[in-house]
């Protein structure tokens, strides 16, 4: 059933100050607190479907302090409104950050990614997110602010459980912080860049497992291994256990694929759903690990 | 709220909710039917419109982001005196449109990526097109009628058609 419009209030926000105010005001006794509205891809699938909470939804679309890339010699911050076609669009996140292009790439189509944005995505906190994987393998940070102030944290540690987060009532995602990697160069170490989603389609899926990772290897071993998968758990995973089976010493043979596999195979916790099933997911996961590491030995020379 | 916006080059002000679907406020106090509903949900790519020139859901934008906009529907596609764009004739010509229900999208969206891909790949055409659903075509006649098109904007309309590069493959 179709939500019923006069149980909802909305209003744009003029400004990030202006906003912060109005989400740090007391929840109204029956409309409940402001609740912010980005891109609408989707809150307003709820919506449509009677399934968004009535109440007060502030509109952040035109706020310009959430827009914008700015890279810096060491970091490139995205504004928390980056929308996936800007990801898609800016040359520099194309060349050094393949993974979260290629995961801008692959969510929705055109339509949804001229509208739906990286901190809508991440706030939204589905475990079927295409993004976050990318995020966590690039260790991001994010940028909260609030009324009384803002505070950086590991991107890794916003998840806490199937849609919880570390975001306090009042608090915003400003930006998306992305160390950048020394530039390539006679001392920089080769690096894999691994990105692949698995959907029904190749466009317009909600993933059944999705997998990046970046690599980074000596010629002799791996030097950096960072992992995660989404869908495969209440949350977007790093997958540290694995990482470590993967980084100790030694060729990548077949064997060790396999003891990677199964240490795989345990840290992940996926579900039967609508999309697919657990044994499915598990299956997938490990498979799609055994491609990363055929891509690792071939492309970083191992011996 | 008082909604202000420009659709297909002339300027709108209505009385809407804030929250109201920019697909309600065009089929329904702007009387611009041509924009259909299909899945209500992101899914299908019927509602497709062109909003300040991005290819967009019109079931997923709320009025209160679209004030001040410029939009483009498929009632303003077509040129002074009713002349069909390049898009339009080569649906027309070419078997793109058969039920009808995804053609205004499906003609928005090729609009999209003919304006950043004036002669696009297939590749290209597949994942312009990826988010718009058709339920009849198969969608061979539809990527063969955007190929026609780009041929025209290039020939003009009178030029004799040549053979296209036909497109083949399984659907997106």
């Amino acid at each position: 059933m179709r939500a019923y419009l006069p149980d909802f209030t909305a209003e744009r926000a003029g400004s990030l100050t202006a906003a912060l105010h109005r989400l740090a005001e007391a929840p109204h006794p029956q409309l409940g607190p402001w609740q912010p509205l980005a891109g609408g891809t989707d809150l307003m699938v709820l919506f449509a479907a009677g399934k968004l909470p009535p109440g007060r939804y502030l509109d952040l679309w035109g706020l310009a302090e959430l827009r914008g890339i700015e890279v810096t010699a060491d970091y490139v911050d995205l504004g928390a409104l980056t929308t996936y076609s800007q990801v898609r669009e800016h040359p520099l996140l194309a060349a050094e950050f393949p993974l979260l292009a290629q995961a801008a790439a692959e969510s929705g189509a055109i339509a949804i990614q001229n509208r739906g944005t990286l901190g809508g995505n991440i706030a939204n906190a589905s475990p079927a997110a295409d993004s976050p994987p990318a995020l966590l393998a690039y260790g991001a940070e994010l940028e909260l602010v609030a009324a009384h102030g803002s505070r950086f944290l590991p991107y890794a540690d916003f998840h806490t459980g199937y849609k919880k987060t570390l975001l306090q009532p009042g608090e915003l995602i400003r930006r998306i912080r992305l160390p950048r990697l020394p530039p390539p160069g006679p001392d920089a170490l080769p690096a894999v860049h691994f990105y692949r989603k698995v959907g029904t389609r190749r466009a317009q899926a909600i993933s059944k497992v999705c997998l990046a990772a970046l690599v980074l290897g000596d010629g002799q071993e791996l030097r950096l291994c960072r992992l995660a998968l989404g869908s495969i758990a209440p949350l977007p995973l790093r997958c540290l256990r694995t990482e470590a089976e993967l980084l100790r010493p030694g060729a990548l043979t077949p064997a060790r694929v396999a003891a990677a596999q199964a240490v795989l195979a345990d840290e992940i916790k996926p579900i039967d759903d609508i999309r697919s099933t657990a044994s499915y997911r598990r299956r997938v996961a490990q498979n799609l690990l055994a491609q990363l590491i055929g891509v690792c030995n071939l492309s970083l020379r191992l011996r | 709220m008082k909604l202000c916006l420009t659709v297909n080059g002339t300027e709108h002000t209505c009385e809407v909710h804030p929250l109201a679907r920019l697909l309600d406020v065009l089929r329904e106090p702007l009387a611009l039917t041509g924009t259909k509903e299909g899945c209500g949900e992101g899914e299908c790519g019927a509602c497709s419109v062109l909003l300040d020139g991005r290819l967009i859901n019109s079931c997923l934008v709320p009025a209160l982001q679209v004030e001040g906009a410029q939009v483009l529907t498929i009632e303003g596609v077509a040129g002074p005196q009713d002349r069909l764009d390049a898009v339009q004739q080569a649906f027309i010509d070419h078997g793109g449109a058969q039920c009808g229900i995804c053609t205004p999208g499906m003609i928005l969206a090729a609009k999209a990526l003919l304006a950043k891909h004036p002669q696009p790949t297939l590749a290209q055409i597949r994942e312009g097109l990826a988010g718009n659903l058709c339920r009849c075509t198969g969608y061979i006649k539809i990527f063969e009628s955007v190929v026609h098109a780009c041929k025209q904007a290039i020939d003009g309309p009178a030029a004799t058609p040549g053979e296209p590069a036909a497109p083949s493959g399984a659907t997106p």
